[in-house]
């Protein structure tokens, strides 16, 4: 079934007002921006309140969304000409918007919350819950927009936030270095987009989602815009081969990690799959089978990566990248697999926000260590913020019944019936996951304590804490509601279209029990590696593998030998031309008539007599001349 | 008969060029190069009694009045260099060289 049509939204209501959404957090950003230093004291507070007002008209519009019958449930709001002629600016408000925007908004909203706490010391928070709300309104008008040129207004306006956010302590050079790469790498990606949108606009005259018509069959038009698509994905979302970034950005406050490099910013790149998916990637075409590959390629990369880093916010990053390669699996896989996409998008906002947020929290109580190494013993410390890590390692290994075993299970499940061999590097990467979170748990909160010196592990205030339990909540209960009984699939038919057969989800199938065998004897390893026996104070040597999974895969190494050292290279080879060629010649130019005149100024000897007997010399030639002409 | 007025006025122009060139004296150089406009007028006249208008015997008068007002300039600067460096020789003002 392909997505119902667009419709034109009339009636006022809380849809026609939805643009609310964008402009709330907008107005605090700037209000905190403009303000400045006046607004110390109580911009965290208007930062949470504008937030929590834009969850408010989120869960409204969703209300009267879900009172619509099912064929009229994507409203086009109309807000002005943006281009005359070429795009009006509009909103999109169905089932996928809505539901990106209630993540976006409700987990933005206790991300907000947290940070008062986790920010409390740092004298710029004020500048942080600015920067904050940019990025909440950016990336709604990212999913919200439609057409392609506010979504990339959105997408850009994220790719700032995201700039500004892991760029917030400036005054340290890797996190200035660590911006600008992402900055950068970003650049890649929206350089695709913007190529694709080219290509759209020129193929099909029209850029807004109302204007394209589902296709069928894929030509090499629609496969080019795919794979440029494909490409800004990829970026955004931290796949590969633009993946390097991702882990570099855990440089920025935990909080922002949570928020833009774990549950919203980087899962942008599979709403925009999903989003373009009735368009430029129809089930089974080229385009959808890329991006399959990747998804499964970054599932395993990151996984690998996870299994190594020492660092807890790095070794995160890496399941973040592992886990969207989940999701990029299940949105390659056609309109059966979106709603086990958009699903794992959903629960895996909660449970990575909630691993974060935790892992934050035992910063929080570990003067900001980030090393594992250095933790060790702190459940009895921190009992809530264990708990409810605990809670987000269940459901991200996907023990069952928690949600990420439900949405990652529907995954592997339709990838295994679609594409078997990446199906089952799926299932080979659940294992790994069972390892690395596992791994994690047990250096950070089992164990002899291995702590430095000065550390007094604490419990955080109940700012911090509050939020990591509404958040645990989710983790356990939103998978099992959204996928039973195909409640989210039935929910997102109207904007994504359904699958010709409705999956039922299977308890006991091989793929399932294959799966949760594998994170057992990950976990068990894991247990056997650093929970039974100790954990060596300092890295130890590490086989090839290891060294290869420290090194992020040599990702880095590949771009520098790769990008960075041609493009060295370039510059150099231009600047010599430029030095020696250009500047030669001119500058030789310049240096033959000063030596030749400064030789020819000789002449000039200041003897009266010397010019009496040039002129004479002269007037001779000019006489012998004179003769010889004049005999001719 | 014109051929002996062109030789002396050759003779007398390669005196005061020679004398130009050779003498450091400021006054000697300054009577050569009248010795110089001398022997071109003579060839100026002689050609224009040979020619029989008097286009040439004008041009001597012009030559001359030029002269006379080179003189005037001429001993005027030569004096004030005197008088300044205490010297007319002409290779001793060489200051405005390279």
């Amino acid at each position: 079934m392909d997505p119902v049509e667009i419709i034109q939204h009339t009636a006022g209501g809380v849809i026609g007002l939805s643009w609310l959404m964008i402009a709330i957090p907008l107005l605090g950003a700037t209000i905190l921006l403009v303000l400045g230093r006046r607004t110390d004291r109580w911009g965290h507070l208007l930062g949470v309140a504008m937030s929590l007002a834009s969850f408010v008209v989120a869960v409204l519009a969703f209300v009267e969304l879900l009172g619509l019958p099912e064929g009229q449930r994507r409203q086009a709001v109309h807000l002005w000409e943006f281009i005359p002629g070429m795009v009006d600016m509009g909103l999109l408000i169905d089932p996928l918007s809505i539901a990106f925007a209630l993540l976006i908004t409700g987990v933005g909203s206790l991300i907000h919350i947290y940070s008062i706490g986790y920010m409390q010391n740092d004298p710029d928070r004020r500048r942080f819950f600015a920067y904050l709300n940019l990025f909440v309104s950016a990336m709604l008008l990212l999913v919200l927009a439609d057409n392609y040129v506010g979504l990339f207004i959105g997408w850009e306006g994220v790719g700032l936030a995201s700039y500004l956010l892991i760029g917030f302590w400036q005054f340290k050079p890797s996190a200035a270095v660590a911006a600008k790469k992402a900055f950068v790498v970003n650049r890649v990606g929206d350089f695709g987009l913007l190529v694709a949108m080219f290509m759209i606009w020129t193929t099909f005259g029209t850029l807004a989602f109302g204007g394209l018509t589902p296709v069928t069959e894929e030509n090499p038009t629609t496969l080019a815009i795919g794979l440029l698509l494909l490409l800004a994905a990829c970026g955004k979302s931290a796949q590969l081969p633009l993946q390097s970034w991702l882990l570099d950005a855990m440089e920025g406050p935990t909080p922002v990690s949570a928020l833009i490099h774990a549950a919203t910013m980087v899962t942008a790149g599979v709403y925009l799959v999903v989003r373009s998916g009735a368009f430029f990637f129809p089930q089974g075409s080229g385009a959808a089978l890329a991006v399959a590959i990747v998804g499964a390629a970054t599932l395993l990369a990151g996984a690998i990566i996870g299994c190594a880093k020492d660092d807890i916010k790095k070794g995160l990053a890496g399941s973040t990248m592992s886990q969207i390669g989940y999701m990029m699996l299940g949105a390659g896989l056609g309109p059966v697999g979106y709603a086990f996409a958009i699903g794992h998008l959903i629960t895996h906002g909660f449970f990575k926000a909630n691993l974060f947020l935790g892992a934050g929290s035992v910063m929080h109580g570990m003067n900001d260590e980030v090393d594992m190494r250095k933790y060790g013993g702190l459940r009895k410390y921190m009992p809530v913020t264990f708990a409810t890590f605990f809670i987000g390692y269940l459901a991200i290994i996907g023990f069952p019944l928690l949600s990420g075993y439900f949405t990652k299970e529907g995954i592997i499940e339709t990838a295994v019936q679609a594409q078997p061999v990446l199906g089952w590097l799926a299932v080979l990467g659940a294992g790994i996951t069972g390892f690395y979170m596992s791994r994690m748990v047990f250096m950070t909160f089992f164990g002899e304590k291995r702590w430095e010196k000065n550390a007094h592990p604490h419990e955080s205030p109940s700012v911090m804490t509050v939020p990591l339990i509404v958040l645990s909540i989710g983790s356990v209960f939103l998978g099992g509601y959204l996928i039973l009984s195909n409640r989210l699939m039935d929910w997102l038919a109207p904007a994504v279209g359904a699958p010709a057969v409705r999956p039922e989800f299977h308890f006991t199938s091989t793929t399932g029990i294959a799966t949760l065998a594998l994170v057992a004897v990950g976990a068990a390893y894991a247990w056997y590696k650093y929970g039974r026996s100790e954990v060596p104070a300092v890295q130890p040597r590490g086989s090839f593998l290891t060294t290869f999974a420290r090194r992020d895969l040599y990702g880095d190494a590949i771009n520098e030998s790769l990008i960075m050292r041609p493009g060295q290279w370039l510059t150099r080879l231009a600047v010599f031309f430029d030095n020696r060629g250009i500047d030669g010649v001119v500058n030789g130019l310049a240096a033959g008539i000063g030596g030749s005149s400064g030789r020819l100024r000789r002449l000039q000897t200041g003897f009266a007599r010397t010019y009496a007997l040039s002129i004479l010399f002269g007037a001779a030639v000019l006489t012998g001349a004179l003769l010889l002409v004049g005999n001719i | 008969m014109t051929t002996h007025y062109l030789i002396l006025s050759g003779l007398l122009f390669s005196i005061g060029a020679v004398g130009v060139l050779t003498r450091r004296n400021a006054i000697v150089v300054f009577m050569c190069v009248e010795l110089m406009l001398n022997a071109c007028n003579l060839a100026f006249v002689t050609f224009a009694r040979q020619v029989g208008n008097l286009e040439g015997q004008i041009i001597a008068f012009f030559v001359m009045v030029v002269a006379a007002a080179e003189v005037v300039d001429g001993l005027a600067i030569i004096v004030t260099i005197f008088r300044t460096r205490r010297s007319a020789s002409v290779d001793d003002a060489n200051l405005l060289k390279y």
